[in-house]
């Protein structure tokens, strides 16, 4: 399976030198990387899979500098690919060949910080941690908690409405940001919301977080604080079958329990943890779930009470709970170091990010199973149990011939498979390249021919980011103009990249 | 109703596709209106023709343990509520009754109607707005064309996310089908701390200080001595607690410990009188009465009391107001004047940032005044784009939000 990207256009490439001359006038010299050993530096992001090497590297500094490279590249038509921290999974901020990479990390200050209206204006490049450093002394932090928090940004976090594992109490990116700055294609600056709730209007920052760098170049973000919670406390909970388990988590749920934590493993990934570093997991559990309380003393205390009772009811057979922070902190060990664990048991590994409604995890599980067989390959399986949030991990060797193949294969099928359960593509990775040629499987031409004649009301001649997302390309005129019936686009065959 | 004429109604979603595309031929301009609460909201814009979506009923999917719920258009919020409750479970987001301001029905709205309007309530600063809570959707475009977007996952990136788009758009992007929405667990109890006797701008930066406290407020208002639904002879600053009985407790001794000073009184109302404070304060009663026209205003909370003293200093007569939100949200009834005094609230609230809608106006009214804050030049031409790529021939509620679309 080769990844077609749009060809590079010869009347780009052929001007790269006027375009390099133009940049420089705009940009001082250390903000423009033309040398191609520095530009291959950002040949990839953390989907590292596929690679392409920038026509052009930029890293402006100032709001204006952006303005201007978006109104340049407007004016000589060339594609831009904006780019935070680079620690997309799924390739959101691969380069372009005839494309300019827009690399947003020296726009890395925290503006401002407004505890009264628990607030704080930073620029895109703020890494998500820095947030919660920054505050923490008061008491608070910045929720979403993708687990590449040290090193992903924020203005990335809202390109892919970024979660973590805190998500299903706490929210996504797009639940916790009151305002955002966009520079659109053509240089236009817009300023979406503020330190108010709910802005007016159609909900341009809903739209924007999780359009994966397609609409516009974010260039500052208005994020809500919350207060620490007072405490936390951990429960381990084993459990003979994985349906045993997920049984248990939707009860936890259905008792009116929102933990802040509600995660889940099976026996591959149990045993992989426990040879990597153990942590007192039981080995003879078929899956394994935490949950992680916060709140007040008192609240956390009487919801552990709860959760154990409702354990026992469901048959655990480990049930344990934290009565320490060193304890609570020892139990989600194992949980951090999955995916280094799983990298000693197989030489590699492809996460992929499927979710699915969380009752139909054992037929999900069992059919994972079956279609790894399929491929002689092996799955291992962290879950977001508490929002149904799956990350199979396909074990692979890629210097084995045809490995690489089947292990895409597999995780296309096992996506496939979440949807056919109910489930979606994607839950907090994002589609970009990785999953843009199974758009089809969850949407029809129409539902796709929308969401780009959305794209066109921001970039009319998609140049930001273009062959990301949509498994084809359509011209914007084209789209306008479109009639549907029966479903079905006047194109069904148009050749894709 | 915002006028007088024919209503077509919509069986199900071959039916909004045929009647769209029949109005596209022919260029008329669609209402949507579902249990008709909200038809007095917006611009004043008659349309020739109003789809109602009152037949599409009935709630399609609740999985109680999965937290999900979808259901048609035209259900009732109130059913909808009394089946989560039999579960023990809500909407999170409050939705507002615009009954009571509108001297209505309550009871009436619909789920549609909600999400159309972004529909939010004083746990708004805690769990978030209908915005929130819309997982996938499905609806019939004013291009005529069936859409869907989203899920019935929590969790779900893919594509862009066009709940929030729908969220606030007023029926005119689409028209909406079928909802899938995230449901909560209701807290097994709550209550509200009253504190009373402080000066206005003293009472709401005590409500700042409780919403800077771990003590996990999912409300926070404060009325002007006499308001309803309390009637107090002074000032109070209301904070709501909810959770398990022995959290709520512990909270509400810790948050008096955190805000007790010198001359304030604290008075503690219990799950009852609480449950019918908020309904009151959801549904705007502190303004409600029947004379004057109603603004509603969203500020950084720090705002909120200078807002009202600048738009008081600037000459618009204030016969009533109250805060939600910690301050950041302004309710404000002002003596009825042909243009609703819409130049001076506009100019404070650029002044300090936020957006002020008018609510409440007679029909003359809101056919002249901006209805919706005024927008950016840039903005506003994105908006329209927006609105194009939906509904290009402006088919659906045809100024309703803006005069040009």
């Amino acid at each position: 399976m080769t990844l077609l990207m749009p060809k590079p256009e010869p009347a780009i490439m052929s001007r790269r030198n006027e375009l390099i001359a133009r940049l420089a006038a705009i940009l001082p010299r250390e903000s423009l990387i033309v040398d191609e050993v520095a530009r291959r530096a950002y040949e990839c992001d953390a989907f590292t899979m596929y690679r392409a090497l920038p026509l052009v590297v930029t890293l402006p500094e100032s709001v204006e500098q952006v303005r201007a490279i978006m109104a340049l590249a407007a004016e000589m038509n060339v594609k831009v690919v904006p780019r935070g921290a680079g620690t997309s999974l799924s390739g959101g901020s691969m380069p372009l060949e005839d494309g300019i990479l827009l690399g947003m990390s020296k726009f890395n200050r925290i503006l401002e910080i407004d505890y009264e209206n628990r607030c704080a204006r930073v620029q895109p490049g703020v890494q998500n941690l820095a947030i919660s450093k920054a505050v923490e002394a008061q008491g608070f932090y910045y929720a979403p908690d993708p687990s590449s928090q040290i090193a992903c940004s924020i203005g990335g976090n809202v390109a892919e409405n970024a979660g973590g594992v805190h998500c299903l109490k706490y929210g996504l990116t797009t639940n916790n940001i009151l305002g955002l700055d966009v520079v659109l294609m053509g240089g236009e600056f817009i300023r979406l919301g503020g330190k108010h709730l709910d802005t007016e209007g159609y909900d341009l920052i809903g739209l924007m977080t999780g359009s994966e760098g397609l609409l516009g170049v974010v260039t500052e973000v208005t994020v809500r604080l919350l207060q620490k919670p007072p405490m936390a406390r951990g429960l381990l909970l084993g459990f003979a079958s994985v349906a045993a388990g997920a049984r248990c988590v939707g009860a936890i749920i259905a008792r009116g329990v929102i933990p802040a934590g509600l995660e889940m493993m099976d026996k591959a990934t149990i045993h992989a943890v426990e040879r990597f570093q153990p942590c007192g997991y039981p080995l003879d559990a078929a899956a394994l779930v935490i949950v992680e309380l916060d709140g007040p003393q008192a609240e956390v205390d009487h919801l552990v009470g709860v959760v154990q009772d409702i354990a026992r009811e469901e048959g655990a057979t480990t049930i344990r709970a934290s009565t320490s922070e060193a304890e609570r902190l020892q139990f989600w060990a194992g949980r951090k170091n999955a995916f280094p664990a799983v990298s000693c048991i197989a030489p590699d590994y492809l996460c992929m990010d499927g979710t699915i409604p969380r009752a139909r995890l054992p037929e999900a599980l069992a059919g994972m199973d079956r279609l790894a067989k399929e491929q002689g390959l092996s799955v291992a399986n962290v879950f977001h149990a508490g929002d149904g949030n799956l990350h199979p991990l396909i074990l692979y060797d890629a210097s084995k011939e045809g490995d690489i193949e089947r292990a895409e294969k597999l995780g296309f099928d096992i996506l496939r498979l979440c949807v056919s359960l109910g489930g979606v593509l994607t839950g907090e990775h994002g589609v970009g390249v990785e999953k843009r040629d199974l758009m089809g499987e969850m949407f029809t031409e129409v539902d796709l021919a929308q969401q780009m004649r959305l794209k066109c009301a921001f970039d009319p001649e998609g140049r930001l980011n273009p062959g990301k997302v949509f498994p084809t390309l359509h011209r914007c005129a084209e789209l306008g103009m479109m009639h549907v019936s029966g479903g079905k686009m006047p194109f069904p065959n148009l050749p894709r990249f | 109703m915002q006028s007088a004429c024919a209503t077509l109604e919509i069986r199900d979603e071959a039916d909004a596709v045929d009647a769209i595309c029949a109005a596209k031929a022919k260029g008329d301009c669609c209402a949507i209106v579902g249990g008709g609460s909200k038809s007095g909201l917006g611009r004043y814009a008659p349309q020739t023709r109003a789809l109602s979506t009152a037949a599409l009923t009935g709630v399609t999917l609740y999985e109680p343990d999965e937290l999900v719920l979808s259901a048609r258009a035209g259900a009732r919020l109130s059913e909808i509520e009394a089946l989560l409750d039999q579960h023990g479970q809500q909407l999170a987001f409050e939705p507002m009754d615009y009954g009571l301001l509108f001297g209505a029905e309550t009871g009436d709205a619909t789920v549609g109607g909600a999400i159309a309007v972004n529909a939010s309530g004083p746990r708004r600063i805690k769990a978030g707005a209908a915005r929130d809570h819309l997982l996938g959707f499905r609806c019939v475009t004013g291009r005529g064309e069936l859409v869907k977007s989203g899920g019935r996952v929590m969790k779900n990136v893919t594509g862009y996310d066009l709940s929030k788009l729908v969220c606030g758009s007023y029926g005119t992007l689409a028209l909406l089908t079928e909802l899938t929405l995230k449901v909560l667990p209701k807290p097994q109890t709550e209550c509200t701390l009253l504190a009373i006797g402080e000066e206005e701008a003293e009472s709401l930066a005590l409500l700042r200080r409780a919403s800077a406290t771990p003590c996990e407020p999912s409300a926070l208002a404060m009325l002007p001595a006499g308001a309803a639904p309390l009637a107090l002879n002074a000032n109070a600053a209301a904070t709501r607690l909810e959770g398990p009985a022995i959290s709520v407790t512990a909270r509400r001794d810790d948050l008096v410990a955190r805000l007790a000073r010198g001359g304030l009184r604290f008075e503690t109302l219990d799950e009852y009188d609480s449950k019918a404070l908020w309904r009151g304060l959801r549904d705007a009663a502190p303004v409600a009465a029947k004379v004057g026209q109603i603004w509603r205003i969203s500020v950084a909370p720090s705002e909120g009391f200078a807002v009202v003293e600048r738009i008081r200093r600037a000459g618009a007569p204030v016969l009533a107001h109250f805060y939600d939100w910690a301050g950041g949200l302004i309710w404000l009834r002002l003596e009825t004047a042909p243009d609703a005094y819409a130049g001076v609230v506009r100019s404070v609230v650029d002044a300090s940032g936020g957006h002020a809608t008018l609510i409440r106006a007679s029909a003359e009214t809101r056919a002249t005044v901006d209805v919706f804050h005024p927008q950016p030049a840039a903005l506003a031409a994105l908006t329209h784009r927006v609105k194009a790529s939906f509904d290009p021939a402006h088919i659906l509620e045809r100024g309703r939000m803006r005069a040009e679309f």
